[in-house]
Formats: C-alpha cells, structure tokens, sequence
C-alpha cells in the first residue's frame, strides 16, 4: 500500500439571490433592449466557474450516485407493493421491461395513460399500476430529506444510469408529444406570483447566476442540454439524491409560486421543453451537484 | 442489510489501484434533529481490505469521514483477475463485506 487519499465533502456558503435583481432588471426593460442584450457574446470564463468545472471532473469520477443507481436496480427487480410484482414489466415507453436508453427518450406520450409522462411520472404509474403502491402515499413524501430516501428516486437513478452516454432524444413525433411542447414552453415563460417570476427570468438568457451556480439559459440547445446533465444528481449538501422532479419543485418554490403537484403532466411538459431542446446531445448519466 | 458498496480496481505498473464507495450515513452524534434531541452516533470504525487473504489495507475511522465515504489506495502485488475484498463494521456493529475482480 503506497497511498491512501480521503475525499471529505466541503460544503459552500451561499450568497445572495443575484438572479432576482438581475431579472428585476430585465423584465423592466422593453422587449428589444433585451433580445439585444441576450446577443452579447458570452464574457471569458469567469474562474469560479472554472474551478466549479474542475471539482466537478475530480467528483464525478466516481460519483455516490452510483451507490443509489445499485439501490435502484436491486428495488426494480424486487418483488414489492401489495401486488409482490417487479417492477421488469414496467414499460418505459420501449417495450415492458426495456430500461436501456429509455430515460432519454422520455418525456412522451403513453398511449395506455393517454398522458404525457417524464421518467419519474411514469415510474409513479408503473408502481401504482403494476405493484399496486397508492399514488396519494407516494405524493406524500416524494424528496430525499435528512436519511430518507423515496422509493422513485433510486428507480429513476437506475433508469437513468441505464441511459449513460446516449443520445438524448425526446420524441417529437405525436401531436399530443409536439402539444406537450408547446405547452411546456408557456409554462416557462408564465410569469406570476408575488415576485412576478417565470422560469425564464433566470433561464431565459445567459450569464445568470443564484448564488455561485451558473444558471444555464434553457432556450438555447447547449443550455438546455446543461440543464439535462447531471440529473438525476447527488447532492453533495446533505448527501442527498434528487431527481429532475426535485429540480422543478424547488424552481417553483424560488419563484414562490404554488408547489407544482408531484409528477404532475405540467412538470412532464416543462420537460418535455427542456429534453426536446437538449435533444442530440450525448447523456452522461447520474451525476453530482454541489 | 446496509447497501452495498460500489468497487473499482485497476491494475497498472504492477500496482493495483482500488477505489471504494460505501454507503454509510456517517452521522456524528453531535448533530440535533427538529425536536432539539441528539442524533445518535452511526458511523464506520474499522474498514479491512483483503486480497488472497492477506490484508492490504486497516483502517481504524471515526465521525471525520463524510456521508457516503469515498476511499481510494494502493497496494502492491495484485494482478487482473485476483479477487479484492472489502468489509467495514460501523459502531452498531452492522457489517458490509463486498468482492471486486481487478481489472
């Protein structure tokens, strides 16, 4: 034994909520001072964000995320719920039991639901579905917190660990599929609440940050594409897990906007926006976050 | 039944390169919960890592170690195809064995 390297979690101080006056200011502005201002070209990396970048290649080398995409898989092929079924039956929009490339194909149209169904959404259906798991229990507690782990969480690591180095592609090919766009992309530019915010406010254009996190402007390809890496990620805060589904709630909360529903068809079409934008990019699988 | 662990090795250079996930919550017993009670200490003491029956790697650990614990070393000797395995035992005494094929 010649060497032995520990890796302990620092965990980052936060700042101030940059995002809000940024968009406060943009939202004051008329519409084409703004388009002119999105035009600018992107300043130099700036070297937080560098070293962001860095830290995160040394993490994600051998991500903990790994250790839930194990939990996930021994919980899929278990027998459980009150019906004692597996979950090998579940179809993910591929064919039953078809878990490869199926996390980036999703969200679609699930013509057996007649809805418009995310990964997450459609783990919920299989779960409620096959294993006969009550959609209210599910709903009840449905994000990692403290020790506690969702059940949907480690399935959607799973599913999305199976997707690893694939080519993102969310179907486009149904009208109720191209409907779920359209739609999403409303959702995202719908401004209200008391701080009269949209997802787009901080999504709509580059160069925002919250804090030290680089906000990634979700209209562009490469943006979007950003914003689908790393999801489902490990929290390294805490050391929690989160899914896409945490991702959007929490974004809801920062708006202070109602709390979406969980795995509700409005946050399947909020993504369907985000993965129909990424699409062609190649899916690096679970990843890490700060 | 703890989780299990995840397990990388890499032979090179005649050394064997080793790195281990656990999942272990690691909690400290100096933390409080939302009603203001301690939460009791839960983390990994001893961590033995064997290949061929001999030990390559003890490790006597306490609450400085983080949550889901990252541990990466090396070790002389090992070749692809032997077998290393790993075992910790945390301060309840529950135990976690996995087994890795170098590679």
């Amino acid at each position: 034994m010649s060497s032995i390297k520990l890796r302990a979690v620092v965990a980052l101080s936060g700042l101030a909520l940059v995002c809000a006056a940024q968009a406060a200011q943009k939202e004051a502005a008329p519409p084409k001072k703004a388009a002119a201002h999105a035009k600018k070209p992107a300043a130099a990396k700036d070297p937080v964000a560098a070293d962001f970048e860095k830290f995160h290649e040394i993490m994600e080398e051998d991500s903990p995320a790994e250790l839930f995409e194990a939990k996930g898989a021994e919980m899929w092929k278990a027998k459980r719920g009150p019906n004692h079924v597996s979950l090998e039956k579940c179809n993910l929009g591929l064919g039953p039991g078809v878990v490869k490339g199926a996390y980036v194909q999703m969200p679609r149209y699930f013509a057996d639901a007649g809805q418009m169904m995310d990964a997450e959404r459609r783990i919920v259906y299989c779960m409620v579905t096959l294993q006969g798991f009550k959609e209210a229990d599910l709903a009840k507690k449905p994000f990692s917190k403290g020790s506690y782990l969702p059940d949907p969480v480690a399935l959607v690591t799973y599913v999305a660990g199976q997707s690893r180095n694939m080519k993102i592609a969310v179907p486009q090919k149904l009208p109720q599929e191209r409907a779920a766009y359209k739609l999403g992309e409303e959702v995202f530019n719908y401004r209200a609440g008391p701080w009269d915010f949209s997802c787009a406010s901080c999504h709509g254009e580059d160069g925002k940050r919250i804090r030290t996190q680089n906000l990634p402007n979700i209209t562009t390809k490469e943006g979007a594409n950003r914003a689908f890496q790393g999801w489902p990620g490990y929290r390294m805060t805490g050391g929690l897990m989160h899914t896409l589904q945490w991702r959007m709630n929490d974004c809801f909360r920062q708006q202070r906007f109602p709390e979406p529903g969980y795995a509700t068809e409005t946050i399947a079409d909020l993504l369907t926006y985000m993965g129909v934008n990424a699409n062609g990019y190649l899916y690096k699988g679970p990843g890490i976050k700060r | 039944m703890p989780d299990p662990m995840r397990i990388r090795a890499i032979a090179k250079n005649g050394e064997v390169n080793v790195k281990v996930l656990m999942a272990h919550e690691m909690e400290t017993g100096q933390r409080k919960d939302a009603a203001g009670k301690p939460i009791p200490a839960h983390f990994i003491q001893q961590v033995t890592a064997t290949w061929q029956g001999k030990v390559v790697l003890s490790a006597n650990w306490g609450t400085a170690i983080a949550k889901n614990p990252f541990l990466e070393f090396t070790f002389k000797g090992g070749k692809k195809g032997d077998k290393i395995q790993v075992t910790w035992t945390d301060n309840k005494g529950e135990k976690r064995s996995d087994e890795a094929t170098i590679n």
